[in-house]
């Protein structure tokens, strides 16, 4: 099981990522840099968090035109696992391999906090080791992650069951309060029609081992594991 | 030529720094304000055979590029040679 890392100028978050899949999970794990179009054979690409850029005239807009998102979208295009964390995930929404876009939260205040999430599907590659409505706790870090869909497109991605995450209370009660940014119907994570790519702005990359005050991050990397391990196994 | 593109928020999308400038406004004793809204202005030139082909290409520049047609809505002025046209 290869795991790739892709890092664009401004990428932050690539080192905590490879460290879960390398140090944590013991997994393969190779950086795949922004200029090389080559996803050398891996099994799952992680876009991860950061300031790709600079976020230059929007957040992941000029992340897209990177000669390895070429590749990545042929791969996600083909049913390879997408997994854009954070930045990763803006720069899946500007590449239109997600719908909807990340907007400025709400507040106006970057966000640096635990939050809780409720998981709306557990039968994806992402989840599959987690309980359906399993309240996880991971931690977000971001000024710019109100998910944000205009209402035939926010409808379909309901109907389709294709949100995974939301902002829920310690209960996993959704409501207001326990949203941080501003996000519609508190959406924290999306899936594609297909289920091979994930978006979602917390980061459980940070919250994988103990000392770092949470595990509920690596729930979503085991599971990325053991369904690479069964697609293996077939 | 050059094409003076102007980026706005869609009337639909939250613009928390609309509010925030408006607040700011009415502090300051500008209570008449009903509403801001924050874009982005953006100066492009380019060399363009007519005005009719610089329209076009700045159309699919903004469609593509300069605005985020999920959330943001767009208008541009060409220039040239220092007479305004829209």
């Amino acid at each position: 099981m290869k795991f790739g890392v892709v890092v664009f100028p401004g990428t932050w978050s690539d080192r905590d990522c490879g460290w879960v899949v390398d140090q944590v999970l013991g997994a393969e794990l190779r950086y795949l840099w922004h200029k090389e179009a080559d996803l050398k054979g891996c099994d799952c690409i992680i876009l991860p968090g950061g300031f790709a850029y600079g976020d230059y005239l929007r957040t992941g807009a000029i992340a897209r035109f990177a000669p390895v998102m070429e590749k990545v979208a042929e791969f996600a295009e083909r049913g390879g696992l997408v997994w854009g964390i954070c930045n990763g995930f803006q720069i899946l929404c500007e590449a239109g391999l997600l719908p909807g876009a990340l907007i400025r939260n709400s507040s106006l205040e970057f966000r640096c906090e635990w939050t809780h999430l409720v998981v709306e599907r557990a039968d994806l590659p992402f989840t599959s080791a987690c309980e359906e409505r399993e309240v996880l706790r991971i931690p977000i870090s971001h000024g710019e992650g109100s998910y944000f869909a205009d209402p035939a497109t926010l409808s379909r991605l309901e109907q389709n069951g294709q949100v995974v995450f939301r902002y829920s209370d310690v209960e996993g009660r959704v409501r207001p309060s326990a949203n941080p940014n501003g996000s519609v119907h508190n959406i924290a994570g999306i899936v594609n029609s297909r289920g091979n790519v994930l978006g979602m702005m917390p980061h459980p990359e940070r919250c994988a081992e103990p000392e770092l005050g949470g595990i509920d991050g690596l729930k979503l990397f085991r599971s990325v594991m053991h369904h690479a391990e069964r697609m293996l196994a077939v | 030529m050059i094409a003076r593109v102007i980026v706005t928020p869609k009337p639909v999308v939250n613009d928390p720094q609309g509010i925030t400038v408006r607040q700011g406004l009415a502090t300051l004793g500008f209570g008449e304000v009903t509403d801001v809204r924050v874009g982005k202005y953006i100066e492009v030139r380019l060399d363009a055979g007519s005005e009719r082909e610089a329209r076009e290409r700045v159309d699919a520049m903004c469609r593509q590029l300069l605005a985020n047609h999920v959330i943001e809505d767009y208008r541009f002025d060409i220039e040239r040679d220092g007479a305004k046209s829209r």
